[in-house]
């Protein structure tokens, strides 16, 4: 620690980085970053050995993808409201609501699937905003206004069906959730090509985007991570992208309901990362008032984040609708807890302003599989719950520490 | 000086403390005491080392983590807590208020430990109790009385009951005036001097010297963490001007770097700037005052805390204190629109906050993000960021400011308050704003790094920007400011140029005003939650 005075103003080199780092510091940056994907593939791996394979088989794969979109899908709308400061706890009744609405559009009304769709997502954004106006512009607590929005929605639900399950729905809208994508390339019984296809086609896109930031990065004379820890890594997720698809072609092909996700993933990891809008919300999360100072509009942004979890909210309940084939007036209750705990095991932090789209896809996938791997395994439901906590305290306790370290 | 025979019989007395926080030394070999049923006040500038010994006496900084011995009633003593001192008698009261607004004047002179049995706890006991020692202090309010329907000077007079409460033997009263009017202020100095004839010692700390030398037997005064001098009231009457000289007296050359002002066309303009409280909206905090900076000059606002200095500076950058907010704002002759952060930083305001912390800097996100938040249309186009573009930004910045860290990917929570400071002002300068307000530009920053500000804020003088510089540190303000402008209860009381400029006459300008305040509740210290919490309907 020097505290030279005069002589250490100005007169510095103007070169960039004053040390290079070594692949060791890049490696543990690394760690941090990828600490997530790296536990998500332990577990996968622990559960594939105590299931003698059953977990990576393409049935089961695909099932696994099947059993959690609709959480995935809410993750995303919760990372933002997590991100800036706030929580969510009405979107598993929101949902619920959601779909009840759609069962009495579609099967009571007979309204094209389309148009019932679309009008249920804008009914999710009013929903959203219902509940953001209060949290936004009054500054009333979110856990408040969103805890009685559960009990409305949930209210609301359970009014709507009469306490009845409706159903079933058109075959049209099954698809939303238990279709596959068309095959449009010569197939063998058990094989789908155009899934591995695309597939491949996201795996090369990935390493391409990878390839062309580092290109810039070097043209502008920046800081990289050294080229074998770059050549590794691309290569490690085009192999298992290829893998998965691989294997999920071999069972019926890519589920619609992935490419959704694969689109929303991409959509919010966008807007996240890359644009003014993302970067926002990130301020009032980390520091409100500091924001506002920067002249960020943290009411109107904590409004829309709130109307854009409602959207999601609406489309997860579609989607477990059409794979429910019908409206229970229990359907999406507990949701929001799942979906906030994949947001925390991801890496979000619970005081705002910290967390990633991917990061929260992750904590998805890992409470998916270790629903699906114990599930396998023939533990009950029971302990099953007991170890979901356990790995929630756990994850987020490392998280903390690496945090203090 | 005391004579060993003096000391003897003293209440308490402290010997040659000395406190460091890392490299900056709030406290070198401080000597005080106090004599029995006297009352001692201390004087110093903010920042002289006034709350820090009190919380060297109350334990607050556990014994060890100081030099030096506290003897008291006769015997050395090692607080390890504020309870080992409140338990021998030693109580202070703060000068932020430590009531609950919700609880019962009872409920809050009894906090800590109630009256009762098993945890259970003895209600009329503790009623009977409270309205014994609020009697005492000349409260004739039910105990039963909510806090936060008192007025302040009533809250302070429950504070004072609470102490009572606890068997007070030496009662410390930090600034206890301070938000008080003219009335509750005489009330409450009499009460002091009652308890004087009751035996009762206290030290008061206190900006207000015409208050210190009505009540006050002996004088210290405090200068940048030293005790420069005790003035006994009884041998020889204490003159104003006596204890602002040594309260201010001090060498300053070297702590500032040679500058030449070139000073241009007037840049922006003030008139009739008007606001009030943001809770009690008929209180006016800044009374219709006129401002102006050219380009090229760096433009100093003195005052004492709470003189309305950061509230004017907010009210300007977007009504970011304040409401029902009048007045008018001129950049470069042009009338500019500055109702919004967002509409200020387009017309080329910046304000860099005193609180960094809290205020400034998202701690938990990196540098390079920090530094581009204020100006995102800057790196981006069409809403979506540019990486590269951003980076480049963050690292010209960090070279130009030199901003020490390990990579711009740096969490800025980890860095340093003087790397943090730089941080904060990369990230008004890329707004590239005409004028920038540095509101205590140099808080809790170590010497070294605080020359460098002072380099920054030249050169941003020198490439044509106003500055405005608010500080508490009257030397900095000497030292950089080619104009400086004295604040007090939301007016300018002064103004004096570089040359006129001595920490003397700023002073006087401010306690000249301070004695004439008029019988209403003065503007409030910053924070506009804490103002609402402290002050009564």
């Amino acid at each position: 620690m020097s505290q030279t005075i005069q002589g250490a103003l100005r007169t510095q080199p103007s070169g960039l980085p004053e040390k290079t780092r070594t692949a060791a510091d890049f490696i543990k940056n690394s760690l941090r970053d990828y600490g997530m994907i790296l536990s998500l593939i332990a577990i996968m791996a622990f559960f594939q050995i105590v299931t003698h394979g059953t977990l990576l088989r393409p049935l089961n794969l695909t099932n696994l993808v099947l059993q959690n979109s609709y959480i995935v899908v809410m993750a995303f709308g919760m990372l933002l409201v997590i991100v800036s400061g706030h929580i969510d706890l009405s979107v598993g009744s929101s949902a619920g609501f959601i779909g009840a609405v759609a069962a009495v559009m579609m099967v009571n009304y007979h309204i094209n699937f389309i148009a019932a769709t679309l009008a249920c997502l804008v009914l999710g954004g009013l929903i959203g905003a219902a509940q953001g106006y209060w949290i936004a512009y009054f500054k009333i607590p979110s856990f408040i206004v969103t805890l009685a929005g559960m009990l409305v929605f949930k209210g609301l639900a359970l009014a709507l069906l009469g306490g009845q399950s409706l159903g079933p729905f058109s075959t049209t809208f099954q698809k939303l959730s238990s279709g596959f994508i068309p095959e449009f390339l010569p197939h063998a019984a058990r094989f789908y090509p155009t899934s591995l296809i695309l597939g491949a086609g996201v795996a090369a896109l990935l390493v391409g985007l990878a390839v062309r930031d580092r290109v810039r990065q070097v043209r502008n004379d920046m800081e990289v991570e050294p080229l074998s820890l770059f050549a590794g890594r691309n290569a490690a997720i085009f192999g298992i992208i290829v893998y998965l698809s691989w294997l999920i072609a071999s069972y019926r092909g890519l589920p619609n309901v992935l490419i959704i996700m694969a689109m929303l993933i991409a959509f919010y990891g966008f807007v996240t990362e890359r644009t003014t809008i993302g970067r926002q919300i990130y301020a009032v999360g980390g520091n409100v008032r500091a924001a506002r100072l920067s002249g960020v509009k943290t009411e109107r942004l904590t409004f829309f984040t709130f109307v854009n979890m409602g959207v999601l909210a609406a489309l997860g309940g579609l989607v477990f609708a059409a794979r429910l084939d019908t409206a229970s007036p229990k359907a999406g209750q507990g949701f929001e807890l799942d979906v906030i705990a994949a947001c925390f095991i991801g890496g979000a932090s619970a005081y705002g302003g910290v967390g990633r789209v991917g990061g929260a896809v992750i904590g998805a996938l890992i409470m998916g599989v270790m629903n699906n791997g114990m599930s396998i395994m023939g533990i009950g439901i029971d302990y099953q719950q007991v170890l979901k906590g356990l790995v929630l305290l756990g994850a987020v306790c490392v998280d903390v520490y690496n945090q203090r370290r | 000086m005391e004579t060993e025979a003096a000391s003897m019989n003293a209440i308490l007395e402290m010997r040659g403390i000395s406190k460091s926080f890392g490299p900056v030394k709030a406290l070198s070999d401080v000597t005080f005491s106090v004599k029995p049923g006297e009352i001692h006040a201390i004087c110093g500038e903010n920042g002289a080392g006034k709350s820090t010994l009190m919380k060297v006496l109350s334990g607050v900084y556990p014994a060890g983590t100081y030099e030096g011995q506290i003897i008291y009633e006769g015997v050395e003593r090692r607080f390890r807590a504020i309870g080992d001192s409140e338990a021998l008698g030693i109580i202070i009261i703060h000068q932020e208020l430590a009531l609950i607004p919700l609880l019962s004047a009872a409920e809050n002179i009894f906090l800590a430990h109630p009256p009762g049995r098993f945890g259970v706890i003895d209600r009329d006991s503790v009623w009977q109790r409270a309205k014994a020692v609020m009697r005492k202090v000349g409260l004739d309010d039910s105990p039963d009385t909510l806090i936060t329907n008192m007025g302040v000077g009533k809250r302070q007079l429950v504070e004072i009951a609470k102490a009572l409460s606890k068997n007070v033997k030496l009662l410390i009263l930090d600034e206890p005036t301070a938000s008080l009017n003219e009335r509750d202020s005489a009330a409450l100095l009499d009460l002091l001097l009652e308890f004087k004839a009751q035996g009762l010692s206290s030290i008061l700390i206190s900006h207000k010297l015409n208050e210190i030398s009505r009540v006050a037997d002996r004088i210290t005064i405090l200068r940048d963490g030293r005790s420069v001098e005790t003035i006994d009231c009884h041998a020889e009457p204490a003159s104003e001007d006596h204890i602002i000289r040594a309260m201010v007296d001090r060498d300053l050359e070297h702590r500032y770097p040679e500058h030449t002002p070139k000073i241009g066309d007037l840049l922006m303009e003030v008139s009739d700037w008007t606001v009030h409280h943001p809770i009690h909206t008929d209180r006016t905090v800044i009374h219709g005052v006129d401002f102006h900076v050219r380009a090229g000059e760096i433009v100093g606002i003195a005052g004492l805390m709470g003189a309305g200095r950061t509230e004017f500076a907010m009210s300007l950058f977007g009504r970011s204190y304040g409401r029902r907010i009048s007045g008018e704002v001129q950049i470069k002759g042009r009338r500019v629109d500055v109702s919004t952060v967002q509409r200020a930083i387009k017309a080329g305001l910046a304000y860099v906050t005193e609180d960094r912390k809290e205020l400034g800097l998202h701690l938990a996100d990196d540098l390079r993000h920090n530094i581009t938040l204020a100006n995102l249309g800057g790196i981006s186009h069409l809403r979506v960021l540019d990486g590269i573009r951003e980076l480049r930004v963050a690292n010209d910045y960090r070279r130009r400011m030199n901003i020490r860290c390990s990579g711009v990917d740096q969490e800025s929570g980890n860095l340093s308050g003087g790397n943090q400071q730089k941080v904060v002002l990369s990230k008004w300068l890329f707004t590239s704003p005409d004028v920038l307000f540095l509101d205590e530009p140099t808080r809790g920053i170590d010497v070294g790094a605080k020359y460098e500000i002072y380099c920054i804020i030249q050169e941003l003088a020198d490439s044509g920007h106003g500055v405005v510089v608010i500080s508490s540190e009257m030397p900095e303000l000497l030292g950089l400011c080619d104009r400086i402008c004295v604040m007090n209860e939301g007016r300018f009381v002064g103004e004096f140029t570089r040359e006129e400029a001595s920490q003397e006459r700023i002073m006087q300008a401010i306690m000249r005003d301070v004695r004439s305040v008029p019988d209403e509740i003065p503007a409030m210290p910053q924070g506009s939650e804490r103002a609402a919490e402290t002050v009564g309907p």
